[in-house]
């Protein structure tokens, strides 16, 4: 196998692993989120450094050049973080719609409660009155 | 509640709109001049018009959102209101002016007997004179065909946003409710999770002003979302253990 590819994988996966660490340290990027980048990165090192193991994977794969091997699996490992991360977008926005709808409703409520001027439950009587007040 | 022999007093009809305002005032006037009027909440999905000042000045009472939801989101939050306020009946109608107030007893009724849970105001049901596009008629057909498998019983107009539920459904509702499109799949929703639904012929008008939310261009992709989503629905588990009778 070439050497000078596997230089470049293991620089690769070393610079990305070090970004991701770069990116917790700072507090840009949440723990939670990060697991998955670690666990590919770390993948991707253990491939390049041990040439043995990616060769071994490459035959049962039925890849003839190893290094074909490991931008296949980095592609695998793409594609999960790609479904992982519309998850949590899909999550975010259950959440966004939620969190919508009850400041909708609260606005609403505390508006009603400022119309009829006391936290009674009557309120919604006297809305009413007033309303038909204010438009003769 | 004050209750001064208003029947209606333990129905809320739930107006999703969203840029309505020159339609959303005739349909308010509508409901209050009905001899036993309901009440009436505006859900303002995010209206870049004046939509929600309009129907504050009919008086109704308006929930404004504050960013644009989607219609689902919009009745949603009208069914959060319903069961917060303890309504028995939700109605949904459209701020386009398409549903005629006067027909709201027409689909209140199955569901006040008890004898549905739903009731879907449906312009197929009997010839009411309605005609739609014919693209748009061709994925009419197509999808109520699909659906009415599912559910087991007729569903013609499953794109119908005239709905009345009663107190178990728009619960039920308030917390499962499809985004995107979401009427077809509602009504699959409801009917795996074991409520009885019915179609009750109504009049539909064209709309007053303005354009559908549902263009020529959009009508395909409507269609497969609509039918994707219908299949998945149908491969989901029921979310609703079944206590028995509903009624």
């Amino acid at each position: 196998m070439n050497y000078r590819i596997q230089i470049f994988a293991i620089i690769g996966a070393l610079v990305a692993v070090g970004l991701i660490f770069e990116l917790i340290r700072k507090r840009k990027l949440l723990e939670q989120y990060s697991i998955l980048w670690f666990v590919s990165a770390v993948i991707l090192i253990v491939l390049a450094v041990w040439r043995d193991l990616l060769e071994v994977i490459a035959r049962i794969m039925g890849v003839y050049y190893a290094p074909s091997a490991l931008f296949l699996i980095a592609l695998f490992l793409g594609v999960i973080l790609f479904v992982h991360f519309t998850l949590v977008i899909s999550k975010l926005t259950r959440q966004n719609v939620r969190l919508a709808q009850e400041l909708g409703l609260l606005r609403a409520e505390l508006e009603e409660l400022r119309k009829s001027g006391s936290s009674s439950e009557t309120g919604e009587t006297r809305e009413e009155n007033e309303k038909s007040d204010n438009r003769k | 509640m004050a209750t001064r022999k208003n029947k209606n007093a333990d129905v809320l009809v739930v107006i999703p709109a969203f840029n309505e305002e020159k339609n959303v005032g005739t349909v308010l006037r509508k409901l209050r001049s009905l001899p036993e009027p309901p009440d009436v909440v505006v859900v303002n999905d995010g209206s870049r018009d004046r939509t929600s000042e309009v129907a504050k000045r009919e008086g109704a009472r308006v929930i404004d959102l504050p960013v644009n939801l989607g219609i689902g989101g919009a009745v949603q939050t009208g069914f959060r209101y319903a069961v917060r306020k303890g309504y028995r009946y939700a109605v949904q109608l459209d701020a386009d002016g398409q549903h005629d107030p006067e027909e709201l007893h027409r689909i209140l009724d199955p569901v006040r007997t008890g004898e549905v849970d739903i009731a879907i105001g449906s312009r197929f049901v009997a010839d009411t004179g309605y005609r739609a596009p014919l693209m748009r008629r061709i994925g009419m057909v197509i999808l109520a065909g699909f659906i009415s498998r599912i559910v087991g019983c007729p569903v013609r107009d499953s794109t119908s946003g005239f709905r009345a539920y009663n107190r178990q459904a728009f619960t039920f509702l308030a917390e499962h409710y499809p985004v995107d499109y979401p009427e077809p799949e509602a009504v699959v929703l409801l009917a795996r999770n074991g409520f009885r639904i019915a179609e009750v012929p109504v009049k539909m008008h064209e709309r007053l002003n303005g354009t559908s939310s549902i263009d020529t261009g959009r009508s395909v992709y409507y269609m497969i979302k609509v039918l994707l989503a219908v299949f998945v629905e149908s491969l989901r588990t029921r979310l609703r253990v079944e206590e028995g009778a509903t009624a």
